[in-house]
């Protein structure tokens, strides 16, 4: 291993979307040697695709909003196994989080005062007392990702941030007490492999919704993080969790914002019948994603589909005017006329409910630090790994997400993490160097892979596992079809650890690093399957045909899945926050 | 179909050369350009190129499709193919590090000269610096930039003058700070582009805006930023 170049920094960040650049911007202003490793130039990261807005209780379309009413929104939104303490800090910590984002420059939309923009988002009331629709979404027109994310790097810029640009990290680095020293990666350009040697390593890699054959997901998210945890041997919470966006573009995948049903634009049948009014009288098309995408499903298994094969239904957004399109929407009005063929000014865009977000992840507590939960209901802080954003699972959103709030995540906990690996650092802490052998096993895979002489194919497996999950686990679930596809899983998890690189060569080699990803891919698949046939109930987007209920008795916790022998424990909700009273589990309708 | 794919591979080829692949688009759909590749790659895994997203938001995929810059995931093959041909090669005027992938560093070096972020150093208040609807309005069609170089590269000047000329993407992202209400180093901004090269090395060519996958102008924020430098100068 003695040829093994290492680079040292005091932390590392491994991603370069929202999360990721929030928290090496806590860190570079935080005077620490930070390193963000990233395998795409930032600005390509997924958070580039969030379009509607980030929610946050900044009382600009209401003076009178109130954190405190967005957290009740949350909490009910995660079907009551988000955790409390993190909600109150997120929600409670929000506006001072979305102000510094205007103070490095991003271009909200802004009202006739000047203030921020906000518009209604699914799920949002005034409180738990008062149902009326709030507007609570801070926008940047419905570019808002883009935007957040061009911010965050021009700030790094000014922070003089360090930037490992096009770095693919393979692999975490434990040395002799289980503590995370770093990561084995790849400069993609040169292909040369390196030690990353950090006290620090936060895990920034944002979501898998790759695992699924239909996703509103960019193409390189693979959860490179989760895969390196788990195989690292940490646990993963809440991994059955994975939120089908009501409205991605029939056919392409591409994402439709919540925001054009948040501007007025509804769904609608065959038959032209706006039936959210049917499932949720109340809040109709502004529901929780999980309850719209269910009715939209049911739907479309009723015959009321839309198109010649009826396998979707349509968003209407003509009765908006142009006008207010082209001004609040105009990212959609582009991508629907590329993807859908369809001119929202003058036609519906034909939508289907897409896999969007994996609201599962590492354990972390507030301050981003990953946590092994044990077998007993307690748990351990994992020394020197962190996580932030869609990898980690603090957890805010709990069984189900509320639009708007994987933004507010992003900046509230990316900064979170940052400021505690800063006081620990000023503590003074210290950790064992990793041995050679340390960092062979971390070298094992890339190895194996590299060393390939025959084996599956990569396309092809990553294809079948793709159609595997959306067969077997999508938005509605039972347990025969789960144990068919629990099968499956198994079969082609023997091929995944068996790939075949034929392609060795060094400079900008892709095949390497999609080789590498689907082996992510696979761990994720994997933790997922499994815990989604153990939770015997329907919780916020795990729906069973076969347990159609919520189980409070036996479910209101979170799950966690063990990767050393692949079985499930649980793991209490917090409900304890600290400036507030918890609000306790109801039954939930919108 | 024929594609003729730009291919080069430092560690095995001593030049680039250019490979003819006949495919069968499934369904005779029209699909698009990044799905053709997705295919090719499927035959031939060391096939290089850049992608994410896939919606035309990332600026991943940005290449020459016969002989014009673009997204490849957004440019459909009716909006390209002639003569039932696509020839693909990389953004030109950079150097070629792989198959489709462009060695990016110069044109981001032009980004961060241009100090593309807020300076304001008036202590920040407790809330969001107000912004009025039309201060913002300035703003539309400048920050939308996605970085994908298809402008910068398709550049006359900036193919002579790589390292001095700003190019159409750097001078847009210029005056998208110089546009903002909230920015307050105008003088100091317009006092680093005044040279000969940085923004008068524009000849108004106009092939930014011709291929700006975006829609957006540069040229026009470019003739702003000449307005402001000669009110600056009388």
């Amino acid at each position: 291993m003695n040829e093994l170049r290492t680079l040292t920094f005091d932390a590392i960040v491994v991603g370069g979307g929202g999360a990721g650049m929030r928290a090496a911007l806590q860190l570079a202003q935080s005077g620490l040697d930070t390193a963000c490793v990233t395998k795409v130039f930032p600005t390509r990261s997924h958070t580039v695709s969030a379009q509607g807005g980030i929610t946050c209780a900044i009382a600009s379309a209401d003076p009178n909003d109130d954190w405190r009413w967005h957290m009740y929104d949350t909490v009910k939104g995660s079907d009551y196994i988000g955790d409390q303490d993190a909600i109150e800090y997120m929600c409670s910590v929000g506006p001072q989080a979305v102000f510094e984002l205007d103070h490095m420059g991003l271009p909200f939309s802004r009202t006739e005062t000047g203030r921020i923009y906000q518009r209604p988002f699914g799920g949002q009331s005034k409180g738990p007392d008062n149902p009326t629709q709030a507007a609570r979404t801070c926008a940047a027109a419905d570019r808002t990702g883009h935007a957040l994310l061009h911010t965050l790097y021009q700030a790094n810029l000014k922070a003089g941030t360090t930037f490992l640009n096009e770095w693919y990290a393979v692999d975490l680095v434990k040395n002799e007490d289980g503590a995370v020293v770093g990561c084995i990666a790849i400069c993609i350009e040169t292909g040369e492999t390196v030690y990353i040697k950090a006290k620090a390593t936060v895990l920034a890699t944002g979501g898998a919704g790759r695992i699924f054959a239909s996703t509103t997901n960019a193409l390189i998210n693979t959860g490179d993080g989760m895969g390196m945890s788990l195989r690292a041997g940490v646990p993963a919470q809440d991994m059955e969790m994975w939120q089908f966006h009501p409205t991605g573009i029939a056919g392409a995948g591409t994402l439709v914002t919540e925001g054009c049903r948040g501007e007025g634009g509804y769904l609608i049948n065959k038959d032209g019948e706006r039936f959210m009014e049917r499932y949720a009288p109340n809040a109709k098309d502004l529901a929780g994603r999980d309850v719209v995408a269910r009715s939209m499903i049911l739907e479309i298994l009723d015959g009321r589909g839309c198109g010649p094969d009826g396998d979707h239904v349509y968003l209407k957004l003509d009765h908006l005017g142009e006008e207010v399109l082209h001004s609040r929407l105009p990212g959609i009005c582009e991508l629907s006329k590329t993807f859908a063929h369809a001119d929202p000014v003058k036609e519906p865009i034909p939508v289907v409910p897409t896999c969007h977000y994996q609201m599962g992840g590492v354990a972390t507590n507030i301050g981003g630090q990953a946590l092994a939960p044990d077998k007993d209901g307690g748990h351990t802080v994992i020394e020197g790994l962190f996580a932030c954003g869609e990898v980690a699972c603090v957890s805010v959103h709990g069984a189900n997400r509320l639009g708007g709030n994987s933004l507010l995540d992003l900046v509230v906990f990316g900064r979170a993490a940052g400021i505690q690996i800063e006081k620990q650092m000023r503590e003074g802490y210290e950790v064992k160097d990793a041995s050679a052998a340390d960092l062979e096993r971390a070298m094992a895979r890339l190895n194996r892979l590299n060393g390939s002489t025959e084996g599956a194919d990569v396309a092809a497996v990553r294809k079948e596992l793709q159609a595997t999950m959306q067969l077997y686990f999508g938005v509605f679930r039972d347990g025969e079809s789960m144990q068919k596809g629990l099968a499956l899983l198994a079969d082609i998890r023997k091929k995944a650890d068996n790939l075949y690189l034929d392609d060795k060569s060094n400079a900008f080699n892709t095949a390497r690093i999609e080789a590498l990803e689907l082996q992510n891919l696979m761990e994720v698949a994997e933790a997922t399957a499994i815990a989604a046939e153990v939770r015997t109930e329907s919780r916020g987007a795990h729906a069973r045909n076969d347990f159609t209920e919520r189980d409070d008795e036996n479910w209101l916790c979170h799950s966690v899945y063990y990767p050393q022998d692949k079985t499930v424990g649980k793991r209490a909700v917090n409900f304890a926050p600290k400036t507030v009273p918890a609000f306790p589990p109801k039954v939930r309708t919108y | 179909m024929l594609v003729s794919v730009y291919r080069y591979n430092p560690e095995t080829d001593d030049a680039p050369y250019m490979q003819d692949i006949h495919i069968d688009i499934p369904g005779g759909k029209d699909i698009m350009v990044l799905d053709v590749l997705h295919l090719l790659k499927e035959k031939d895994t060391s096939l290089g190129y850049r992608r994410s997203c896939r919606e035309g938001v990332c600026g991943s995929d940005g290449m020459n499709m016969n002989g014009k810059n673009g997204l490849a995931c957004i440019t459909a093959l009716s909006q390209v193919v002639v003569d039932d041909k696509l020839v693909i090669r990389p953004l030109p005027g950079l150097p070629v590090i792989r198959d489709l992938v462009v060695d990016m560093s110069q044109f981001y070096k032009q980004y961060e000269k241009i100090k593309p972020f807020l300076i304001n150093d008036t202590p920040a208040p407790t809330m969001e610096r107000l912004q009025s609807p039309e201060e913002r309005a300035e703003l539309d069609g400048l920050y939308e930039c996605i970085l994908c170089a298809c402008c910068t590269t398709a550049c006359p000047s900036f193919w002579w003058n790589p390292d001095k000329f700003v190019g159409p993407s750097g001078l847009l992202q210029a005056y998208r700070f110089l546009a903002d209400s909230r920015d307050t180093a105008t003088r100091e901004r317009l006092a680093e582009l005044d040279d000969p090269f940085s923004v008068f090395r524009c000849h108004g060519i106009m092939n930014c805006v011709n291929v700006c996958p975006k829609g957006l102008n540069p040229t026009k924020a470019i003739g702003k930023i000449r307005n402001m430098l000669i009110q600056q100068a009388t």
